[in-house]
Formats: structure tokens, sequence, C-alpha cells
């Protein structure tokens, strides 16, 4: 078994940062990630990082852009701190090295981004993202952390008592991809959950493949409240034939949209007289398919971005990326013509319950970055608020899990403050499927147990869970997960994407249903205990499925038109009954749908709801 | 077969409880493997008689290669037939064939848009990001091997440790003495300076570079291509200072350093991100050449 202070799991922005933060503080952190550190998604972020670093701008503004962005669903002390935090992390990444571009005075450049009211996105080219993970890995080498690559958590190790506030976490159980081996992590003071996104549940994302939100899925198991699921952001710009993100700074910095009659539709239909090609980007999106709905979309599938007027001189300076991105990937010479563009599930605003700290109801676990809730984005996230949330709250969970004292949290997790039970009607029973609890072996259903035990012995006992849920796994002659997977992607692209109805999120449950049983009688072909890549994409599969589900359930009980959720039978944002947050507890494989109200109130203002125009 | 499949599943799950290794359970896991070799057979069979009915489809020639596996412990290559669509990379093609024909088929990707590194290959003979490389601009049919001078670990996954011990010889991290005082200070850095790192900031870490260098194949101990471009990127940032760069040039000038390199460009051809390397590594000669006049 292996032992250390501080766990972290997953090595991309977050991850880097909560392992540094740890270390600042005097602990033995070690990061644990199924991808080698530069390989994280984070690398492919491009437009940059919100941070109030200008005389005439301010932390205050950007939390009050934001908790508009958010459509009033963000939590007022998260979106705070976000907005304090952001402008010494930012310089934090000067000071590491990192090559943002640069003013003629030699300060790093800031750019206009949607819902901004200063152009507060402080960036590196179109290729932000790439140069703040290579410049935080560089870190992590100069520190020497520990970094344990191509190992693949597959289960926490937390205690089983009956209420989740009650239970705490000791370790996790990794699996080394390229020998095989089961072995066990036991975090003496914290595990930190940064395992990002989980675009892999729709067929059409800008995600990685590896993006298959493994910790989101994990901790609801363990018994964490997962929150707010159904905001899905769908970026507007990615290309149609692969999902490629082409960034939010081509508009930033002047790109149009047009539809196939050539008209600029963001004015002209009126979706955004103000702000145009820079409203937020659900307003974008649905634009967009708008367009497409009526018969100006350019072969019926998506339409234009143009940047050709901005001069070969200013795209080979700041969006040379896209460049490279449009050429290789739809063919299209950028300089010469305008860009495919539709809208691609991107970012997921909802996931596991943290206060602003990082830190779970469950004792000991903490969540960072994109697979975290604080909640920050609440129903829409701006562009550019995602990499400062990375190092902002990768930050402060390093330092807490570490020890530092941050202060009391103003955010509750669990049941601990407010809460109210929820009801919704689904066409088919959500959560397990047939066996439950510990027998559940095959498919990672059970989570917990023994609250008697010692850590040590804990993490052993979840470590031969785990172990036999591989060998249940390699021995099952049953049906290969990628058929499973394929036809919940395709359902979830089909019904759970920017337009949704009632009728379709049922669909998507009973699909969502069918897989859980098929996957019952999943096995891996691959009899090899080396780089079996088989075993890991079927055990992701099953995280998928969890995730699906949760985002659909959260999909079909919310019925108003808020941020990114917009509903055909409800086209309206209703404040009276829905400033509250969708929490859904696993509850041991039956899904426990609850909901926690909004902080709207600030440090020295409350957040009056408006109505959001751009 | 759908009856039977339940039952005799519950059969193994309980007898694997029982005994856990015994040689029942030997048994079975055997006559799994006769039956995915039987499932191979039938896969291959089929293929080749839907190659002769499809035109439009493309042949690949993959690389396999598996040390605990019968039958993949010699490598061999696999014919997989993809039906091709326009756009179509060579890692769609083999995500493809993984996911229709033969789940085991190994590969490293991620993020399918030349940004994570992991899908460097050798492709028809030369080093390529999978992901970006069309299937409409080679040759069939397509050969898809492992990179060369690397250890195979399995299929078309090899050893990068080696490539990352050497990332991590060159000290491959911002250092100054000189961070401005007081809260929220910025470092300034001009335009031109940049600029000037700029490309070699665009590293992925593929190890495309390494592979194709024939001077790395002969010396293990060399830097290697990829580890001198993350050592120009800090040299020639102005950030840094003097006194860093002065540094920095004594680790390049090692016995295993900048001087190795006999500039064959080959680095520099098969970079999926354009980087000059072998002009990077060129002009790092010069600076230690002028680096070094300076002390007489």
């Amino acid at each position: 078994m292996h032992e250390h202070d501080v766990i972290v799991v997953g090595a991309g922005g977050a991850g880097l940062r909560a392992a540094i933060a740890a270390q600042e503080e005097g602990a033995d952190v070690a990061i644990v990630s199924k991808l080698h550190p530069v390989r994280s998604h984070t690398g492919a972020a491009e437009g940059g990082i919100n941070a109030a670093l200008r005389e005439a701008d301010s932390w205050e503004d950007h939390a009050y852009d934001t908790m508009k962005g958010s459509d009033y669903l963000g939590d007022a002390p998260a979106i705070e701190t976000l907005a304090q935090d952001s402008p010494e992390e930012v310089i934090q990444l000067e000071h590491w090295g990192m090559a943002f571009s640069r003013e003629e005075d030699g300060r790093v450049s800031q750019r206009p981004f949607g819902g901004l009211s200063f152009p507060r996105t402080t960036y590196a080219g179109a290729e932000t993202g790439h140069q703040l993970l290579h410049t935080m890995y560089e870190q992590l080498v100069k520190r020497g952390i520990e970094v344990y690559d191509e190992w693949y958590v597959l289960d926490l190790a937390v205690s089983d008592e009956d209420d989740p506030e009650d239970r705490t976490c000791h370790g996790v159980v990794g699996y080394d991809i390229q020998s095989g081996n089961i072995e066990g992590f036991r975090a003496r003071d914290g595990v930190i959950l940064a395992t990002g996104g989980l675009g892999q549940v729709f067929d059409h994302t800008t995600n990685a493949v590896a993006n298959t939100g493994d910790g989101v899925a994990m901790a609801y198991r363990a018994g964490v409240p997962i929150e707010d699921m159904e905001f899905i952001q769908f970026h507007p710009t990615s290309l149609p034939s692969t999902g490629v993100l082409i960034s939010e700074g081509v508009r930033g910095e002047g790109g149009i949209l047009y539809n196939s009659e050539g008209e600029r539709f963001m004015f002209e239909y009126g979706y955004a007289s103000n702000d145009g090609e820079l409203a937020s980007r659900d307003v974008v999106a649905r634009a967009e398919l708008s367009e497409v709905n009526e018969g100006r979309g350019i072969e019926d599938e998506y339409v234009h971005l143009d940047m050709r007027h901005l001069g070969e001189e200013r795209i080979t300076d700041r969006l040379e990326n896209i460049l490279h991105l449009a050429k290789d990937f739809e063919g299209v010479d950028a300089l010469e013509e305008p860009m495919p563009v539709k809208p691609g599930q991107h970012y997921a605003m909802g996931g596991i319950e943290t206060d602003e700290n990082g830190e779970t109801c469950i004792g000991g676990l903490y969540a960072a970055g994109e697979c975290a809730c604080a909640s920050v984005h609440g129903s829409n996230r701006l562009g550019g608020n995602a990499l400062p949330e990375l190092i902002v709250f990768g930050a402060r969970a390093g330092h807490h899990a570490a020890g530092r004292d941050l202060g009391e949290a103003e955010i509750t997790t669990g049941k601990r403050g407010e809460w109210e039970s929820g009801d919704v009607e689904t066409p088919v029973a959500p959560g397990e499927a047939g066996i439950s609890g510990a027998d559940a072996v095959a498919d990672g259903g059970a989570a917990a147990e023994g609250s008697d035990l010692s850590p040590d012995e804990l993490v052993a006992r979840a470590t031969e869970r785990t172990d036999r849920r591989v060998d249940a796994l390699l021995e099952n002659d049953g049906r290969n997960h990628s058929e499973i997977r394929s036809d919940v992607q395709e359902s979830m692209t089909q019904h759970v994407n920017v337009f949704r109805e009632e009728e379709g999120l049922k669909q998507a449950l009973r699909d969502i249903r069918d897989a859980r049983e098929a996957y019952q009688n999943v096995g891996v072909a691959d009899q090899s205990r080396t780089f079996n890549t088989d075993l890991l994409h079927t055990i992701e599969t099953r995280n998928i499925i969890d995730i699906a589900e949760a985002i659909t359930l959260g999909a079909l009980a919310r019925d108003e038109f808020r941020g990114a959720h917009w509903r055909k039978e409800y086209q309206e944002r209703d404040d009276e009954n829905w400033l509250k947050h969708t929490m859904l507890s696993w509850n041991d494989g039956s899904p426990e749908l609850w909901y926690k109200p909004v902080l709207l109130e600030g440090e020295e203002k409350r957040y009056e709801p408006k109505i959001r125009s751009y | 077969m759908s009856t039977q499949l339940p039952e005799q599943v519950e059969e193994e799950s309980s007898a694997a409880e029982a005994e856990p290794t015994s040689a029942a359970q030997e048994r079975r896991l055997e006559k799994k493997r006769q039956r995915a070799e039987e499932k191979e057979r039938q896969r291959q069979a089929e293929e080749a008689e839907k190659a002769l009915d499809e035109e439009d489809t493309y042949h690949l020639k993959v690389f396999r290669y598996d040390p605990e596996i019968a039958g993949k412990k010699e490598p061999r290559f696999d014919d997989f037939h993809v039906p091709y669509h326009k756009g179509m990379t060579v890692l769609d093609a083999l995500m493809y064939a993984r996911d229709t024909y033969d789940s085991s088929l190994t590969f490293r990707h991620s993020c399918r848009q030349a940004i994570c590194g992991s899908d460097a290959m050798f492709v028809n003979g030369s080093q390529r990001l999978c992901c970006k490389t069309q299937l409409s601009d080679l040759e069939e049919p397509v050969r898809i091997e492992p990179l060369p001078h690397a250890e195979v670990v399995k299929d078309l996954v090899v050893d990068m440790e080696h490539f990352y011990d050497q990332m991590e010889a060159v000290e491959p991290y911002f250092q100054t003495n000189e961070l401005p005082e007081g809260e929220l200070e910025e470092q300034h850095q001009t335009r031109e300076n940049r600029e000037k790192v700029k490309m070699s900031t665009r590293c992925i870490w593929c190890g495309a570079c390494m592979s194709s260098c024939n001077i790395a194949a002969g010396d293990n101990q060399y830097l290697g291509p990829a580890a001198l471009n993350k050592a120009y990127r800090f040299t020639m940032d102005e950030r840094e200072g003097e006194d860093m760069k002065q540094q920095r040039l004594e680790i390049l000038e090692q016995e295993h350093g900048v001087w190795r390199c006999q500039t064959q460009f080959s680095c520099t051809e098969v970079c999926p991100k354009d980087i000059p390397l072998t002009e990077h590594i060129q002009e790092l000669k010069r600076e230690a050449v002028k680096n070094n006049l300076k002390f007489w």
C-alpha cells in the first residue's frame, strides 16, 4: 500500500495546482492520474483566464458578470472567491514563466470575451490551456512532486456510516495501466478529486476521449451529492465533423457568425441585439440551432464563423492555433473562407458538491475544477471562467487538505444546511440495475464499507473489492462495452442537448436503463494484464451511464428555462420556485432528488436576480 | 446464446469466489481464450470478404504485440478494413477497428486534436500524430507501427519513460533571481521576446522527434531534440536574466548536449507542431560559442 498525506486524483490544471498548494503547506503529496500530466485536457483550453488585473477593472465587476452569466444559480461566496483570488493566481503563473501574449508595454494581454463588462480574459494566443498546463507541470518537476502516471483510480476508500456527512475518505484504489497491478493508496490528510470533464457522455463534444466523468461518478456512488448536473454547456463554435473547439477568442477578436443567407443572425433576428456574437454561450448556441431549425443553416447542420476581415497579421498574432485546427480537422483555410461551426458539448457546470474550500460533505474528500460544483457557474459558465476556477479552487483545496486555515466556509455541504426533498416522475426506475449494495462487484456498485475498520484496513478492503471487480470483468464472456457506450452517447445528444423536451428526456432515461441492463452482462475480451485499455474503457462506460442518468434526471425535474437548460414546455425562468440547486444522492443505488437554496448574499451586497439580456 | 449466458456468468462468479485460483477457473479462462481466438478467426474471414465487397474502405496493417498473450508474443501485423468517410484520420480508423473488430487493439489517444501528444506513431514509415493525419494523404495499405527506438509495451504503445527522463534533465522550469517586488506585480516581456520563444513553447511531448533522430538512437544519453527545445524555451526567455542563461548553457554544453546534433533535420521534418527544432539547437550552439568567447 502506498501512503501519502494528500492524494490528488487527476493531473490537469486543478490537480497540478492542488498538488503544488498541498506541498507549499509541507504535505507529502502525490498525484495519481490515468494520463501523464501533459496529456490532460486542460491543454486544449484555448481562450484565456478571466482576472481583474487592471485598474479600471475590479473583482466586484468580475463577480457581477459571473453571477449574471450563471443566470443567478451560482453561489455568491464561491463566485466572489473566484473573482478575488484569480488575479494573484494569474500573476503566480506569470512568475512561473507562463508565456502569456504581451502588450506593447510588456504587460500580459487581455481580450474581450462573451458576457464580460471588461476585457479581462488573460491569454496566451489561442493556446492558453496548453501554456498553463505545461507551466504548472514544470513547477511539479521542479518541486519533485511524485506522480503515479497512467494509474487509473477505480474506487474511493470511504467508511460506511449511514449518513454521508459522517463518512470519511481514507484513500483510493489505483490500477497501474502498464502492469495491471491493483494497489491501495492511503491518504492521511485528504483525497482531492480533480478528474475534469464528462463530455464523453455525449457523442458530439469538444472533450477528450479520457473525459468520462470518473471522479463525479465515484464520489456520487460513495455518497457525495452531485449538484446541478442538468446544466451542460454547449459551446457555440465546435467543428461539425469532430467536435474540435474553435475558441470564443475568435468572436472576442471580432469574428462574425453568418447563416446560409449571409445574414448576421445574432443581430438581424434579435437573439442578442446589444452584444451579438459576444452574448453568453448558451444564448449563441441556441441562436445557431434555431437558425438551422428555421432552414437557414448550411447543409442543414451548421453556421459560418468568419474571421477573414481581421486580417492575416492579427489572426496570426492572436489566433494562429485556430488556423491549424480549421485546416487539420475541417480542411478549411480560415484566412480564405469562413469556418463551419455548430454547438458541441463543452463543459459541465454541475458536479461534485463542494464548498468554497473544495471540501465535500465526506470528511477528507475534496474536489476541484470541472468535476466540482462550488458553485461558480450556476446554470451557465462564462468563457474564460474555467481556467481561473482550476487554479483558484485547486489551490484552495490543496491548501485546505494540507491543513491551512482558510476560515469557515459559508457554503454548507450535504444535508447540513437548509434543504427540501424533491420528486420527479420517471418512466423507468433510475439507479442500480439488478443486484445492488455490496454484491454489485462487477460494476463497482457499492463504495462504502466498514465504519469500524481502521483506515488502513478500509483501504485494503476497498482494494480487495476492486480486485474482485476487475477479475469478474475479465472472466465474464459478455458483451463489449463500446456499443453500450455509443448508445448512451447518441441518446444524450439526441434528447438531452441544447433544446430539451419532456418526451425526449424520458426516452433518454429509458435508453439509459437499457444500457444499465446491458452493462450487467458486460465482459472484457482482452485477457492481458498489460495496458488493457479494453478493461479501462469498460469501467469508464459504467461511469458514463451513472452520469448520463444524473444529467437527465435533473433536466426532467427542472421545469423552467434557466441558463443552458432550455425546456420546450417551460419557456420562462422561474425564480419563485427554482432559485435552488438540484441535488442527487446515490443512496446505495436508489437515487434521491433534493434541493438546496442558492446563496445570493455576497460579502457586501445581495445579487438580485435580473432579466438576463445581452 | 442469450438464454445461456446469464446462467453461465452466475456460475462463474460464484465459483470464482469459492476458489479464486482453482484449476477450474484456469480451464474457464482457457475456454474464454479459445472462444476469443475462434471469434478472431471468424472476424478475419469476414474482414477479408468485406474487403472484396466494399471499395470504399481503407486497408490498415497494424503492428500487434503483447508479452502475455499467446499468438501475440511474437510481433505480427493484423489487417483491418475500415469503411472510409471524408475527413477520416488514422486515429479515427484505429478507433473504428478497435470498437468494431477487436477491442484488444491498444494505442494511446485522448484529445483527438493534436494537443495532448498521446498518439504519435510510425505511419507508412514516418513519425506522425495519428489524429491529424488524414487517411486520404496516405498510400494503401496504411502501415501503423509503434514509434521506433522505444521499447514496445503492447501493440502501438511504447514506453515513454526515457523520453520523459530526458525532458526533465534540462531543468525544464522557469528560474529567475529577479522577481518584481509587490503584490500583483508582473514581469514584463517584450513582444519580440515572446515571439522568439513562442514556437518552442508549442511542444506537446509526443516524442516523434526523438524517435526520428539517428543520434538519439545511437546515444541513449543524448538529450534529444525535444529536451533541447525545452531548454531553448527558457534560455531565450529574457525574463530569466543573464545569470540563469549562463547556467543553462552549461547544462546544454555537456557531452550529450547540443554538440551531438548533426543537423539532419529529421526532427524538424516530423514535428507535428512545426517547431523549427534543428534551428533552435543550432541557435543554442551559437549562444554557447558566444558565451565561451566572452570568458576568454
